[in-house]
């Protein structure tokens, strides 16, 4: 901490002279990163249209209410599909995913060289990319509907539920695995009696803290065509039907607080 | 006897994650139940499935052959706006859900600030980027811009709330010596309580920069800007060598600021 000495007896500063330049630097390079982006990115914007946004945003509000509270018994059903690709999907990823965490715990991991990086790869590869764009490619490929979505959110779940878990994999306590070895077990008897209590607790959190996550992001696949609620919604959104969107989204947010509270309470009573 | 004696002598494993009987059948049944429901109302077109096989063969030729060159311009724009973005929209955010933040941490403000901050707090985070982009898309026109208030509209969501949080956790015994020298509120933010949640701040700051750019790869699907326009308009071209050399852009791109995003956080920790 500098200290200066003065006439009048030491006195404290927070930074020195040369700590306290840098951080002026540092801001002053911020301001200007700030700049030079804004500028690249704002040449294409029509201002007009921004300036113009309150009057829009006015009149959006204006179409969107009163909500057509009747269009919510045509919802229900696209509401079952929602919950039904969010809930397969991450049942299809999750047992997707858990050789891949097996694979790519460094403990557990039958070859350092070869099916661990490939593992890893899966993982960030799956990370990298969200559901909606997965999505998009399956959609293509499958055509629209419910299955696309399913395996949309499978493909996504499975490096979000193989990161985790394999990171809990390579925390446990060794000694009970040495335990379960010296009684003589198989390799697959130490998985099974050293290795799956102890992350187990932890593998149910991630599922369900997954599967919250992706009844949150099967209400938005029917954008691409993927089924579920999204599709109502795109079409209300085509229709420019203001009041049937303003139905749908208190709907999805009906759905993602539910399944938020779900999900917290069966967690607070795992862990 | 002794074979009473032979079977109660046997180890057997307990039920590995719920102990009471009762519940673990009840939610076991119920869960097989929901399942075959699930299944059984499922529509799935097995048959334009089975064609679109033939489609996903041609896209996986596509994918490993990726065509960076032929539409170079439009995924230059792309990559270029969605970085903008990025960078825009993770600072704008920051500097607003600093000051939401303090407001929202109760050991530092007063209960209508309070209440305010937090309602500010969970409207942002309740709708997700996507939905969240389809407003402002309405409101703002297509394009980056409306993308650019998405994203930073979804950053103090998530920054001031993980920042309230943070603050409302320090070690009160600092702030509290430094109020004992007769600082004032600003002085006490910036001499107990800054210091304590600084580095935390920029870890997640790094940590959104990254979200922000995944998730500005996909608001463009509903007209935000970004690759994800670019992308879209690739495969409703079914030009899919384009769309799998945007993929592999992305997957790099994302690589790269997860990577040293976690570098420079462990370096500041």
């Amino acid at each position: 901490m500098p200290v200066w000495q003065t006439e009048q007896g030491p006195a404290w500063r927070h930074r020195t002279t040369t700590a306290q330049w840098l951080h002026w630097l540092g801001w002053l390079l911020a301001a200007m990163a700030f700049v030079f982006c804004w500028q690249i990115m704002t040449v294409d914007t029509k201002w007009f249209f921004v300036k113009d946004a309150p009057s829009q945003a006015a009149d959006l509000f204006s179409r969107a209410w009163p909500p057509k509270w009747s269009y919510v018994n045509t919802l229900w059903r696209a509401l079952w599909d929602t919950i039904n690709i969010a809930t397969l999907g991450t049942l299809i990823g999750v047992i997707l995913a858990v050789p891949v965490a097996f694979l790519a715990a460094r403990n557990t991991t039958p070859s350092h060289l070869v099916l661990r990086p490939f593992a890893l790869f899966v993982i960030v590869a799956s990370r990298s990319i969200n559901s909606l764009i997965w999505a998009l490619l399956l959609v293509a490929i499958l055509g629209p509907g419910i299955l696309a979505g399913i395996i949309a959110i499978a493909l996504r779940s499975i490096g979000f539920v193989g990161k985790l878990l394999y990171e809990a994999i390579e925390e446990i306590d060794e000694s009970q695995v040495e335990a379960v070895q010296a009684t003589g077990a198989s390799r697959a008897q130490v998985i099974d009696y050293g290795i799956v209590p102890q992350v187990l607790p932890a593998f149910a959190g991630i599922c369900v803290f997954r599967w919250d996550i992706n009844i949150r992001e099967s209400t938005i696949l029917g954008l691409v065509g993927a089924g579920g609620i999204g599709l109502q919604l795109q079409s209300s959104l085509n229709t420019l039907a203001w009041s049937q969107v303003t139905v749908i989204f208190a709907l999805i947010l009906a759905t993602v607080i539910f399944s938020e509270w779900v999900s917290s309470r069966v967690r607070k009573n795992i862990i | 006897m002794s074979e009473v004696q032979a079977v109660s002598r046997r180890w057997r494993r307990p039920p590995v994650l719920i102990r009471n009987d009762f519940w673990r059948r009840a939610i076991y049944s119920g869960a097989l139940l929901y399942l075959l429901l699930a299944i059984g109302t499922l529509e799935v077109d097995w048959q334009r499935a089975y064609e679109g096989l033939e489609r996903g063969a041609r896209f996986l030729q596509g994918f490993l052959t990726p065509d960076f060159t032929s539409r170079f311009d439009q995924i230059q724009r792309g990559m270029v706006e969605s970085v903008t973005m990025t960078v825009c929209s993770t600072m704008v955010g920051i500097l607003i859900s600093v000051p939401i933040g303090l407001g929202a941490a109760r050991n530092i403000s007063p209960l209508p600030v309070y209440l305010v901050c937090r309602a500010i707090i969970s409207v942002s985070r309740a709708f997700q980027e996507i939905i969240i982009a389809i407003l402002f898309v309405a409101m703002f026109g297509f394009g980056a811009f409306a993308g650019f208030v998405t994203l930073s509209f979804a950053t103090i969501g998530f920054l001031a709330k993980l920042l309230a949080d943070d603050i409302e956790e320090i070690d009160p015994r600092q702030a509290e010596a430094v109020r004992g020298t007769g600082a004032g509120w600003w002085q006490v933010v910036n001499y107990g309580v800054q210091p304590q949640v600084m580095p935390r701040l920029i870890g997640l700051s790094l940590y959104r920069f990254d979200i922000n750019f995944r998730e500005s790869a996909v608001i463009g699907i509903v007209g935000a800007g970004g690759i994800g326009a670019t992308l879209n308009t690739a495969m409703d071209r079914y030009d899919y060598s384009t769309a799998s050399a945007i993929l592999i852009l992305i997957i790099i791109f994302v690589m790269l600021a997860e990577y040293s995003s976690g570098y420079i956080r462990k370096w500041i920790q």
